[in-house]
């Protein structure tokens, strides 16, 4: 493994590149674009409610590889051409986005109705109640599920591989039909994983117990 | 002049007849006491008055908000009309005096100083001024709900809505909420509706009494007419069983 990461260890950086850039935009995205959701979900509004649920059930139930190959395939042929880690980032970004809702809708609903009457009867309209009372304490509720998202974000990024996104995972490939040593090539990638993911797991861990 | 005008008002869950035939005139000023059997529609009737609760046919007007037109704006209505909750409802992400101050600063725009000033007072009102900074999640039932009051006071409301303001609360904390309860219904220009189970409070402090029974109205007297003798048998038997522990 010593020889994989002192011959292709540059190859391995790049891959680790891809990834993180991979997973850090579509984690920006798809928690913006899943607390919307998730909000549109909880909404008053009955139209509303039925288009959040109609986002969240198409893409949790569509396999990511599915929806990252349409990206890759389907897209170019009708509309703009993208390139793999473009369509795969998207793809992910939408994917994730469908259970960063779900997570964010059960949080907004698991806080005291109480807590909304009482911002309400002071006069507060609907969006500062949220903003000031509900969604703060919601958040709060969905740092550990959150993180669990994240994670799963990060090694979902993968999918790049597919669809030559030049990730960590893609590299690992390349590696391994250029030198035969599958297992080595695969354990030095695997160890690439968890530099991020450990990390980004403790750190998901220490802002739970700092907003307790 | 009235400040609550219930005009044939019905109210369903579903197919459940909440609130039957409601009519109701209450003049400012007045502190008139809900009292009855649980599921009587005390607590629905009270919640429809501040637009909790809509209301599916007849007029109800408050503050001179007809809130059976659909184009009535409840947030504007509810500056002008606070409630005190059965459980508190105090903003758990948001320290003692952050509770106070939230709404008038981004409801009524006051300036942070003159509203910092105020909630001290407040605070200091009801006995808790050196909780200011404290979470709710550190203090009492009790001194919740005597926050919760300030908390409404601070909107400087005309009409003050009670919903079982001490039926959560352990029995030696009572006495204080209802001190306070006491002290700000007393106000010459405030209206206040109270649902409570306390009838010894409610001697005390009401002007009025309405009885309530399976979502309707069944008596509506002046406190020392209906205290000595109820006029129906419903209420007369209600009275006896409450009286006597």
């Amino acid at each position: 493994m010593i020889n994989i990461i002192t011959h292709y260890g540059h190859q391995l950086l790049i891959g680790l590149g891809w990834t993180v850039l991979s997973s850090v935009l579509a984690l920006f995205f798809s928690l913006i674009i899943g607390s919307l959701f998730a909000i549109m979900e909880v909404l008053p509004n009955k139209y509303a409610r039925v288009l959040g649920r109609a986002y969240v059930e198409i893409f949790r139930n569509i396999p990511l590889l599915v929806i990252t190959m349409f990206f890759y395939l389907v897209i170019p042929l009708y509309f703009v051409k993208i390139n793999g880690f473009t369509a795969g980032t998207i793809g992910l970004t939408l994917y994730t986005s469908a259970f960063i809702a779900e997570t964010v809708r059960s949080g907004i609903q698991s806080v005291d109705p109480g807590q909304m009457e009482g911002a309400r009867s002071v006069g507060m309209t609907y969006w500062q109640s949220m903003r000031q009372i509900i969604l703060p304490q919601a958040f709060k509720i969905v740092i550990p599920p959150l993180g669990n998202q994240f994670i799963n974000l990060v090694k979902n990024s993968s999918v790049l591989a597919f669809v030559a996104g030049f990730d960590l995972m893609y590299q690992a490939n390349s590696i391994a039909s250029a030198t035969f040593d599958t297992i080595n090539s695969y354990f030095a990638v695997g160890i690439m994983y968890l530099i991020v993911t450990l990390p980004l797991s403790y750190y998901m861990r220490y802002l739970e117990k700092k907003v307790a | 002049m009235s400040m609550i005008e219930f005009h044939d008002v019905q109210k369903y869950y579903g197919h459940f007849h909440a609130l039957t035939d409601i009519n109701l005139e209450i003049d400012k000023g007045e502190t008139v006491v809900l009292i009855g059997p649980s599921g009587s529609g005390k607590s629905t009737l009270v919640r429809t008055v501040n637009g909790l609760e809509r209301i599916q046919s007849g007029q109800l007007i408050v503050n001179n908000h007809d809130l059976s037109s659909p184009k009535t704006n409840f947030d504007i209505l509810r500056r002008d009309v606070g409630m005190v909750f059965q459980h508190f409802n105090l903003y758990a992400n948001k320290s003692v005096l952050e509770n106070i101050m939230l709404a008038p600063r981004i409801v009524l725009k006051m300036s942070e100083d003159a509203n910092r000033e105020q909630a001290l007072k407040l605070l200091d009102m009801v006995g808790l001024k050196d909780k200011a900074n404290n979470m709710p999640s550190q203090i009492s039932g009790g001194q919740k709900q005597r926050v919760a009051i300030a908390r409404s006071l601070a909107m400087k409301p005309r009409l003050l809505l009670f919903d079982e303001p001490t039926s959560a609360l352990d029995p030696e904390m009572i006495d204080d909420v209802l001190q306070v309860i006491k002290r700000v219904t007393s106000a010459s220009d405030m209206t206040s509706l109270i649902v409570t189970h306390e009838m010894g409070f409610a001697k005390e402090v009401a002007n009025r009494v309405i009885f309530m029974d399976a979502g309707q109205i069944v008596e509506d007297d002046q406190k020392e007419a209906f205290f000595k003798q109820p006029k129906t048998e419903r209420a007369q038997q209600f009275l006896s069983k409450i009286i006597t522990h």
